[in-house]
């Protein structure tokens, strides 16, 4: 399945990475930090009539408008529910175009290394199969590398 | 100096324009001379001497245009590489900028070109241009070397009036500082305090230096002063006290103003927040700042915005002028027409929009229009129409210049571009009318028969296209051979403000740009539930008599309104020409927005046509009016508000309400309701007789009376002492249809069949079982007043088209 994976994965594969990690439905992600802007929390989002449920609303950041997705739509994980803390978002830069990750809760800033890496199982299927490059098996459990691009446009 | 005062727009314009080209132009020539053979810096000489000559040319300073003119020939023989940089031509080239400079100087002192002579130099640049050995130059000609290394050392906004300089008062310190100082000197030694002042003057506050120094020169040093003004009048000339026209006003990088823009944009949010902060915390001291904080920030932002946006008419107000006097000397009578001059475009666009624009108005003049006996010869008028239209349309603004001349003939277009070396014949071939007809913008294109003073020497479109494609916009042609041309720029919106009205449906906050907006209707939960009414389910309001079809918001966007107590707002918007009424939970404001471009994802949505930042920082999405009324509302379903309802009714086999009326002898007509505004019974004895004509006074107007079985040839079974009248509007102007009996409104897929050709009728529909003969709206009313539609229709079209 290794040539199912674009060509960047296998930059990020290579070496040592840097990602900023986040949680979404008590699975940990990862982006690579250098499409990482910055992180908000506590945005107040508009909601746009009539676009998909992926589209998690706008938000001011600072003059610009930007358009907010929800990962959780994106990866076919199952909505927050109505008591869950107010989503926070990663902001990151797609064909030099902000825009804003809706995510539980963010991570940390963490180095893996290639040797960790591998690819996503066979058994994985559905929205989250062309997102997710892989899986770093850290100590703590699996990280799991998102395609940014990927994320934003599918 | 009054004469300088004098000097109109114009000039000034000319003025500032020019100093700034011929700075352009010092650095591309120098630079040229490090390397002689490039094209572009050619190109950007010769664009720009091309600028001052066409402007010259209009201004009539005719030593400027003459020298121009002919220094462009020889730019244009390097640029075409039919000659070669020599030293000859290089100081022949410096020493035509040097005069152009000295001459914009006299003007911009004087409003005249002077005493400055120009013959010898026109003379050795033919000389040159002919290929002939360069004359040994007189002395005076020698002045090149001197400005060359000057130039480089200027600044842009520095070039004007060296002259006038040292009497501007605010920025005149480094000119007044070595006149202080000497002056200063002296009191030294008698006054302490007087001297630490004008010690630290310089420092904090220059221009002030000069004023503090007159008490401390009182009494003993009145020769002082007097020493003051000797120096400073010889150098300011005859216009002391007067600003050189550039030093009045500045040119400020549009990204600083973006820059601006955006950090008073986070101001204003901050400020909202403490200053709701402050009305919580209730010191008196903190809400006052506040307070203070609020108005400022409130006029900072207003005087950012206003620094990015004009009118176009800023640019055209100059253009009557200029068409004038290029139709004198082009032999054309021109008549321009001038529409949408309100149309603001943001500064760096204007300025961008500005030298296309002359090139395109020029180019009709020129080109496009004939000559008066050529124009009545092809049975126009004689006098040519040249219409500028500036609107703004789907996020853009639209500027275009379109003339009534002969059009463009694609064929010439194609053997110009063949001859001229630019394309094949078999390339050409191969191309439609139309991209023939866009080969106006290949470089170095003209189809001019003679290189005129005016235009023709190809660069106009070229430089046109180049311009509008730098800022991200796009330029089309449209041209009918023998009816004229149109050039349509397109200029993107990416910061524009528009006035807009925020409403609330569901929840969320939305913007309607007030363009589309042409008033509110609220309804209290009684009437609401009595003038709400439905066409077989479709809702409609009666406004002023007319039916108004509304759509509620909340369904469009499939959410639920949260307006339960019964009251309806309705925003009437229009679109496209047509009227319908927007249902809305609550209206919130009047505001000016600043349109910001929505991100790729919602692009696609076609519900939104942008995106703003409102005052409490959220974001609000602007509503697309148009795109809106094509979601919610079949084309029919739309109130016209022009006159195209005859065009309507005559499509087949499409849903129309009608109106169905008897009119004796048991023959039924179909109205089309759109074009209904009204249903009334009057007294017979109210109408009255005008000549020939029936009239009746209808709501203080006088209307013209059609009684349509006289007209369909039908007889009246009609008894009694009133009139059925069926009253149709448009423009203001109404006629009342008077009928034998109202039958039915239905909402039918009406089939017309448009066989039989009588009169009046449009042909006959089977409506609920029953043949009904559709009236011929337009004819009818014009037969009950044949004026209607003349001042009517002009407006609609201009209107449909502005839309």
């Amino acid at each position: 399945m290794h040539d199912l994976l674009g060509g960047d994965v296998t930059a990020t594969i290579a070496g040592e990475a840097r990602l900023v990690t986040f949680t979404l439905d008590g699975h940990s992600y990862g982006v690579d930090v250098k499409a990482v802007q910055e992180v908000l929390r506590g945005q107040p989002r508009t909601r746009v009539p009539l676009a998909p449920p992926s589209l998690a609303g706008l938000i001011n950041l600072r003059g610009q408008v930007l358009t907010a997705v929800d990962l959780r739509e994106q990866l076919g994980l199952p909505p927050r529910g109505d008591d869950a803390p107010e989503p926070m978002l990663v902001v990151v830069r797609v064909d030099r175009e902000p825009i804003a990750l809706l995510v539980d809760r963010i991570g940390a800033v963490v180095d893996v290394h290639a040797d960790s890496f591998e690819p996503p199982p066979d058994t994985l299927t559905g929205p989250a199969r062309t997102l997710i490059n892989g899986a770093y098996k850290l100590e703590d459990g699996l990280l799991l590398a998102l395609d940014v691009e990927r994320a934003v446009n599918s | 100096m009054n004469e300088t005062d004098e000097l109109d727009d114009i000039v000034q314009e000319f003025l500032i324009e020019s100093h700034e080209n011929l700075d352009q132009l010092d650095r591309d020539l120098v630079a040229l001379e490090q390397e002689p053979g490039s094209r572009d810096l050619l190109a950007s000489i010769f664009r720009t001497i091309h600028t001052i000559k066409g402007t010259s040319g209009f201004l009539a300073f005719g030593k400027l245009e003459s020298l121009t003119h002919v220094g462009e020939s020889l730019l244009a023989r390097l640029r075409d590489g039919e000659m070669q940089m020599t030293p000859a031509t290089t100081d022949v080239l410096l020493a035509m900028v040097d005069r152009v400079r000295e001459l914009l100087t006299t003007i911009e002192s004087s409003g005249a070109e002077g005493e400055v002579d120009v013959e010898n130099l026109v003379t050795r640049i033919t000389a040159v241009l002919e290929g002939r050995q360069e004359a040994p130059a007189p002395p005076a000609a020698k002045a090149p070397p001197k400005p060359r290394r000057k130039a480089p050392a200027k600044t842009p906004a520095k070039a004007p009036a060296p002259v006038a300089e040292p009497a501007a008062e605010p920025v005149v310190a480094h000119v007044a500082e070595p006149v202080v100082e000497p002056v200063v000197e002296p009191v030294v030694e008698e006054a302490d305090e007087p001297v630490d002042e004008s010690v630290i003057a310089p420092d904090l506050d220059e221009p002030a230096a000069t004023l503090r120094l007159q008490p401390v020169s009182a009494a003993p040093e009145v020769a002082t002063v007097r020493a003051v003004e000797a120096v400073a009048e010889p150098v300011a000339g005859d216009a002391p006290a007067k600003r050189g026209v550039a030093d009045s006003s500045i040119r400020v990088d549009v990204d600083l103003l973006d820059t601006l823009m955006r950090l008073v944009g986070e101001l204003v949010l901050t400020r909202n927040q403490i200053v709701r902060q402050a009305s919580e915390s209730a010191g008196a001291d903190l809400t006052s700042a506040a307070q203070r904080l609020n108005l400022i920030a409130s006029e900072l932002q207003e005087g950012v915005m206003k620094t990015r946006m004009q009118p176009i008419d800023h640019l055209w107000s100059k253009l009557p002028r200029v068409v004038r006097d290029l139709g004198a000397t082009c032999g054309k009578q021109v008549s321009l027409n001038m529409v949408g001059r309100e149309t603001e475009l943001d500064r760096s666009l204007l300025e961008s929009v500005k030298d296309p624009l002359t090139h395109l108005v020029r180019n009709s003049v020129d080109h496009g229009l004939e000559t008066p006996e050529a124009r009545v010869a092809a049975g126009k008028p004689a006098t040519g129409v040249l219409t500028l239209r500036a609107y703004h349309e789907g996020g853009q603004v639209v500027v275009e210049v379109s003339d009534d001349g002969a059009g463009i003939n694609p064929a010439r277009m194609a053997a110009k571009a063949v001859e001229k070396g630019l394309y094949t014949q078999a390339e050409v071939d191969r191309m439609s009318a139309n991209d023939k007809l866009q080969l106006i913008f290949a470089p170095g294109l003209s189809t001019a028969a003679a290189v005129t003073n005016v235009s023709g020497r190809g660069v106009g479109m070229d430089v046109v296209r180049t311009n509008i494609e730098a800022i991200g916009g796009a330029v089309e042609i449209e041209s009918v051979e023998g009816r004229g041309t149109t050039c349509r720029l397109r200029i993107p919106l990416t910061l524009a403000i528009v006035p807009a009205l925020t409403v609330e449906c569901a929840g969320d906050r939305y913007a309607i740009p007030q363009v589309s907006l042409l008033e509110l209707v609220a309804l209290d939960a009684e009437r609401a539930a009595s003038e709400l009414e439905d066409v077989n389910g479709a809702p409609v309001y009666r406004l002023r008599g007319t039916l108004l079809p509304l759509v509620r918001l909340a369904d469009v966007f499939d959410v639920e309104s949260d307006r339960s107590d019964g009251h309806v707002l309705i925003a009437v918007l229009q679109a496209e020409g047509r009227r319908f009424g927007l249902v809305i939970d609550r209206v919130l404001n009047t505001e000016e927005i600043v349109v910001k471009p929505l991100t790729s994802q919602l692009k696609g949505l076609g519900t939104f046509s942008g995106a703003t930042i409102l005052g409490d920082g959220r974001v609000a999405l602007i509503l697309d009016v148009q795109s809106l009324a094509r979601r919610a509302l079949s084309a029919e379903a739309l109130e016209p508000t022009g006159a195209t309802v005859e065009e309507e009714s005559r499509r087949t086999s499409e849903t129309l309400s009608l109106l169905i009326a008897g009119i004796g002898g048991g023959r039924r007509v179909a109205i089309p309701l759109s074009s209904v505004t009204r249903l009334e019974q009057i007294p017979a004895s109210s109408v009255e007789v005008v000549g020939s004509r029936e009239v009746v006074q209808y709501r203080g107007a006088i209307l013209p009376l059609l009684r349509l079985n006289g007209y369909l040839g039908a007889v009246s079974e009609r008894e009694g002492d009133d009139l059925s009248v069926v009253v149709y509007s448009a423009s203001g102007r109404s006629v009342a249809i008077v009928v034998d009996e109202i039958v039915d409104i239905v909402d039918e897929q009406a089939e017309v069949h448009s066989d039989i050709d009588d009169h009046g009728l449009l042909g006959s529909a089977l409506i609920r079982d029953r043949i009904v003969e559709v009236l011929d709206v337009r004819g009818a009313i014009l037969a009950a007043d044949p004026k209607f539609y003349d001042e009517v229709e002009p407006q609609c079209t201009t209107f449909l088209e502005a839309m």
